[in-house]
């Protein structure tokens, strides 16, 4: 039984080698002083003020943030409206509404980036940074779904229904009652919402204009022309920042769930 | 008066959605569909469909399906016993473990795939450290192997989520009544385990086969552009060859795995016990 532990332990940290070996690579080529991938010439700073200077890595960075943004606040206040919605529907149409929401989910980016960018074309659109964002719109909706609805079938319609016996109007109780219930799952609908708009590439790739780059896009140009090493300061950096992202996103929930508790027993 | 209203109420609610889907969903497959089963003059065809029997495409079809179902396999070899280490050990908070193995999946997929590109290159990582121990360089890069494990990192934790979900929520005592009645740890395993947790196996099984089968972007990077996949195929038409119609005509093909692979989960993981999330 003991012997057992110990091959279930090594067994674990060889998966966890295995999915931070890479990272942790660029990680530490980031800070290495020269351009070659195989050798280590020392430590040094340099490749992150550059990284910061290089005006191509800074705009498809707020290309990136500007699309997440508009991207996962559409998609949260159109996907809690219908999660809402589609909870106080019959069950036919609630059943045919969440098939329709997995469609996106289950489909190859692929697939969903060309139809999209095949839509655009045939309805005279342009190909921007707006397609994009409208493409974006579309993948993250179902993820706020699927986030906020487990949540809403927890609370049920009573106390919805027990506000609008109370005199409350629809959209009082909606904002008063439904809305403050629903928080967290809408919060980690967001959250995920906007990092699966920050980690596209494919949609983005099918649907964008000339010239339009996202960090995604620019990293997939770059590999024809070689990499460069601030391209490895930009992975520590996002890597960084999805893990901050990641603690909020699991904290704040678990948070809001004990303040609630708390709040019901005092 | 009151049912009225509350129908109202669900409409308006629901109303951008139901455009969303209508518009972001439905007109953009039907456009799919029209690419795929017309000429360049607007005449019906079913060639575009066909041309995946030409050498080319069947090779590119074939070698898809071969590298992402062993990229599957050895997901699934993986992260099954990983999953029922997880749901042995004390360590198995959901929160941690979710954060350990999902947090990879979370960095972007481009970075993820560069880095192995920094690993394999002829001048990389590997090589550096081969030849700093005196050692002779090895061929890597541009390789099917180092398309497999591209394919296997990137997509390894949509395997490992729904597999660790659906066996943390399998009942101890179950486990504990076939100790009891004489079943030794193997037969807890094969005999218990395994069947459980089939609607796990079946997500994970689709979350790691349907973009293993159409990337391009990772034979195009761990692949040097030498080694066409169908998903490569079909980007190419649309963006360098040019021809809208072929590609949406092999699309159509890839399709129809998709589509397997989605009956496959509704047959299996009625209740989405198996989700992601």
């Amino acid at each position: 039984m003991k012997k057992n532990r110990v091959v279930n332990r090594i067994y674990l940290i060889l998966i966890i080698i295995f999915l931070y070996a890479p990272i942790l690579t660029l990680m530490v080529l980031s800070f290495n002083n020269g351009k070659s991938m195989g050798k280590w010439t020392g430590f040094s700073l340099h490749w992150y003020a550059e990284m910061f200077r290089d005006d191509t890595i800074m705009e498809a960075l707020r290309n990136t943030l500007v699309i997440a943004l508009i991207a996962s606040v559409a998609s949260t206040v159109i996907g809690t409206a219908a999660t809402v919605a589609i909870q106080r529907m019959r069950p036919r149409s609630r059943n045919a509404l969440l098939a329709a929401n997995n469609v996106p989910l289950l489909n190859a980016d692929i697939v969903t980036g060309i139809s999209l960018m095949l839509m655009f074309v045939a309805f005279v659109v342009t190909l921007s940074m707006g397609t994009v964002i409208l493409a974006h719109i579309t993948f993250c909706i179902p993820y706020v779904i699927l986030s906020v609805l487990p949540r809403a079938r927890e609370i049920g319609n009573s106390s919805y229904e027990a506000a609008l016996d109370l005199g409350a109007t629809p959209v009082y109780a909606f904002f008063k009652v439904t809305l403050p219930e629903l928080k967290p799952g809408i919060i980690s609908g967001f959250l995920l919402a906007f990092t699966m708009s920050v980690d596209d590439f494919i949609v983005t790739h099918f649907t964008r204009g000339a010239g339009v780059n996202t960090l995604s896009t620019m990293i997939y140009g770059m590999v024809k022309i070689g990499i460069r090493p601030t391209i490895y300061a930009l992975s520590t950096i996002v890597f960084l920042t999805v893990l901050v992202l990641l603690i909020i996103a699991n904290v704040v929930p678990a948070r809001a769930e004990k303040k609630r508790r708390e709040g019901t027993h005092a | 008066m009151f049912r009225n209203k509350k129908t109202r109420y669900t409409m308006i609610l629901s109303g951008p959605y139901l455009l969303w889907i209508i518009g972001g969903t439905l007109i953009p497959l039907i456009m799919m569909f029209y690419y795929g089963l017309t000429t360049a003059d607007g005449g019906f065809t079913l060639s575009n469909v066909f041309a995946i029997a030409e050498a080319g495409h069947a090779k590119a079809l074939g070698q898809a399906l071969l590298y992402s179902a062993v990229s599957t396999v050895v997901c699934f070899v993986l992260a099954f016993p990983l999953a029922v280490i997880l749901k042995n050990s004390k360590l198995g908070t959901k929160g941690f473990v979710v954060f350990v193995f999902i947090l990879p999946m979370w960095m972007n997929f481009l970075l993820r795939t560069m880095a192995w590109q920094v690993l394999l290159e002829k001048g990389g990582v590997i090589n550096g450290v081969l030849t700093w121990m005196g050692l002779p360089r090895m061929r890597l890069i541009n390789t099917p192997g180092a398309i497999i494990m591209g394919m296997v990192y990137d997509f390894l934790p949509f395997m490992i989520m729904p597999l660790y979900n659906v066996m943390s929520k399998i009942d101890n005592n179950v486990v504990e009544a076939a100790r009891d009645l004489g079943a030794s740890g193997w037969q807890v395993i094969y005999k218990v385990l395994l069947p459980l947790s089939v609607p796990g196996i079946v997500s994970g099984v689709t979350m790691v086969f349907v973009p293993a089968l159409t990337t391009f972007v990772i034979s195009n990077m761990l692949g040097g552009g030498k080694i066409f996949l169908i998903g490569n195929v079909i980007e190419h038409e649309f963006t360098v060859g040019d021809n809208w119609h072929l590609g949406a005509g092999l699309s159509l093909v890839m399709m129809v795995f998709i589509l397997i692979s989605m009956a496959f989960i509704a047959k299996f993981d009625k209740n989405g016990e198996g989700n992601l999330l």
